[in-house]
């Protein structure tokens, strides 16, 4: 009986393992990337997603973390950081995408470059289903104000498309919007059975 | 909560962000979409100034992204009360920055004159100097004549901390005077002033 409430507990654990809190190497190859290319700030709106990435920037002293109150915010700050000659990168989850739809207009008008990171919410076995009209309509709300979107569905392919789209946007001077599917990320722990 | 059209306050907004620029010529300029921008290119037009003309709600964040660029310049960004509203969330991630370069100037009519002089919330209780003083920016002051140039301009020149002029400006339309519109050329200009080069 013992055994059995130990195989449990460790079932338990291992379907914890899988959820949002896990720490992943992806999200650190992520961090390399911008390190790597030169990325001066870091600008966010937070999400457990990117929770990894975040503590490496407020841990690094050659970056700035920029939290940032709405998302759109973050679109002004990271053009400004281009207008003065460094590299910003935005961080945000799907649901914050809809609040910049305007401020992209910044970046058409500018051509700026702007690179972005989205957590997906609302797409795979999502709990909450607020998140969905939103996640629903992500990429469409970037690729109808002209911004390019990448998709990252497998732990083993995303350094390689954010390094892509990276590329795109700095170099290139593109504007990009990378997704990481909700499936990469995890279950959110609700505590319901 | 008699506010009148006419008695916001009494600054002529054309002469004040002459007067302002001039105080601190070197400083690199971003405004606010609408009479901000006419304002800032009415007093001469200049490499250092970027214009917006949209972007509602995103001129004091822009000034956080190229105050942390430009660390050794002094930022100025200038611009009405409708659309520091609009952004009012910025002051609290400006706060959070603790920024020495940063200075934010509100043309404050209390009205938004760009769509036929509506009253904007700063006609309807909301004090922007306050606002700024609970988001931690260093320092919030309330400017009622010209005599306030002198002040912000002290600020921006020492780049001592972060902070935000309300400036109670006649709600009145000054002729329009039109920047360029052309984003690119506006950003490629600015960059170009600070040695950077286009791809």
């Amino acid at each position: 009986m013992c055994s059995l409430i130990l195989q449990h507990i460790q079932f338990r654990l291992n379907m914890d393992s899988k959820e949002q809190s896990l720490i992943h190497p992806w999200k650190d190859e992520i961090f390399q990337i911008f390190k790597n290319g030169g990325v001066s700030q870091v600008t966010y709106v937070p999400d457990a997603g990117h929770a990894q990435v975040i503590n490496h920037v407020w841990a690094d002293k050659d970056m700035r973390a920029i939290p940032v109150t709405t998302e759109e915010e973050g679109v002004a700050s990271v053009c400004g950081a281009w207008l003065g000659g460094e590299k910003a990168v935005l961080l945000m989850q799907s649901s914050g995408v809809g609040n910049c739809v305007n401020m992209f207009s910044l970046i058409n008008n500018c051509r700026f470059p702007f690179f972005t990171i989205v957590t997906m919410r609302g797409e795979w076995a999502e709990f909450n289903q607020w998140q969905t009209p939103m996640g629903r309509v992500t990429q469409e709300a970037f690729e109808m104000m002209g911004i390019n979107v990448l998709r990252a569905d497998q732990p083993e392919r995303v350094g390689e498309v954010v390094s892509a789209g990276f590329d795109a946007a700095f170099q290139g001077g593109d504007a990009v919007a990378i997704l990481l599917s909700q499936s990469l990320i995890g279950r959110k722990k609700w505590g319901v059975k | 909560m008699n506010t009148s059209s006419s008695h916001h306050g009494e600054i002529d907004r054309r002469v004040f962000v002459k007067k302002l620029i001039e105080a601190c010529p070197d400083a690199l300029v971003i405004t606010g979409l609408g009479s901000p921008s006419y304002d800032a290119y009415a007093a001469g037009d200049r490499d250092r100034n970027f214009y917006l003309w949209g972007a509602m709600g995103g001129a004091a964040a822009m000034g956080i992204g190229l105050a942390i660029a430009q660390p050794k310049e002094s930022v100025l960004v200038i611009t009405g009360d409708g659309e520091q509203l609009m952004g009012l969330g910025s002051l609290a991630s400006i706060g959070a920055q603790g920024l020495k370069n940063l200075t934010i100037v509100v043309l404050d009519n209390g009205h938004y004159a760009e769509t036929g002089m509506q009253k904007s919330h700063t006609s309807l209780g909301t004090d922007l100097a306050s606002v700024a003083k609970a988001c931690s920016l260093d320092w919030a002051i309330h400017v009622r004549d010209f005599s306030g140039i002198d002040e912000i301009a002290k600020h921006v020149i020492a780049k001592n901390g972060a902070g935000l002029a309300n400036v109670f400006i006649k709600a009145e339309e000054a002729p329009k005077a039109l920047p360029a519109r052309d984003g690119v050329y506006i950003k490629n200009r600015f960059r170009a002033s600070l040695g950077l080069k286009p791809f």
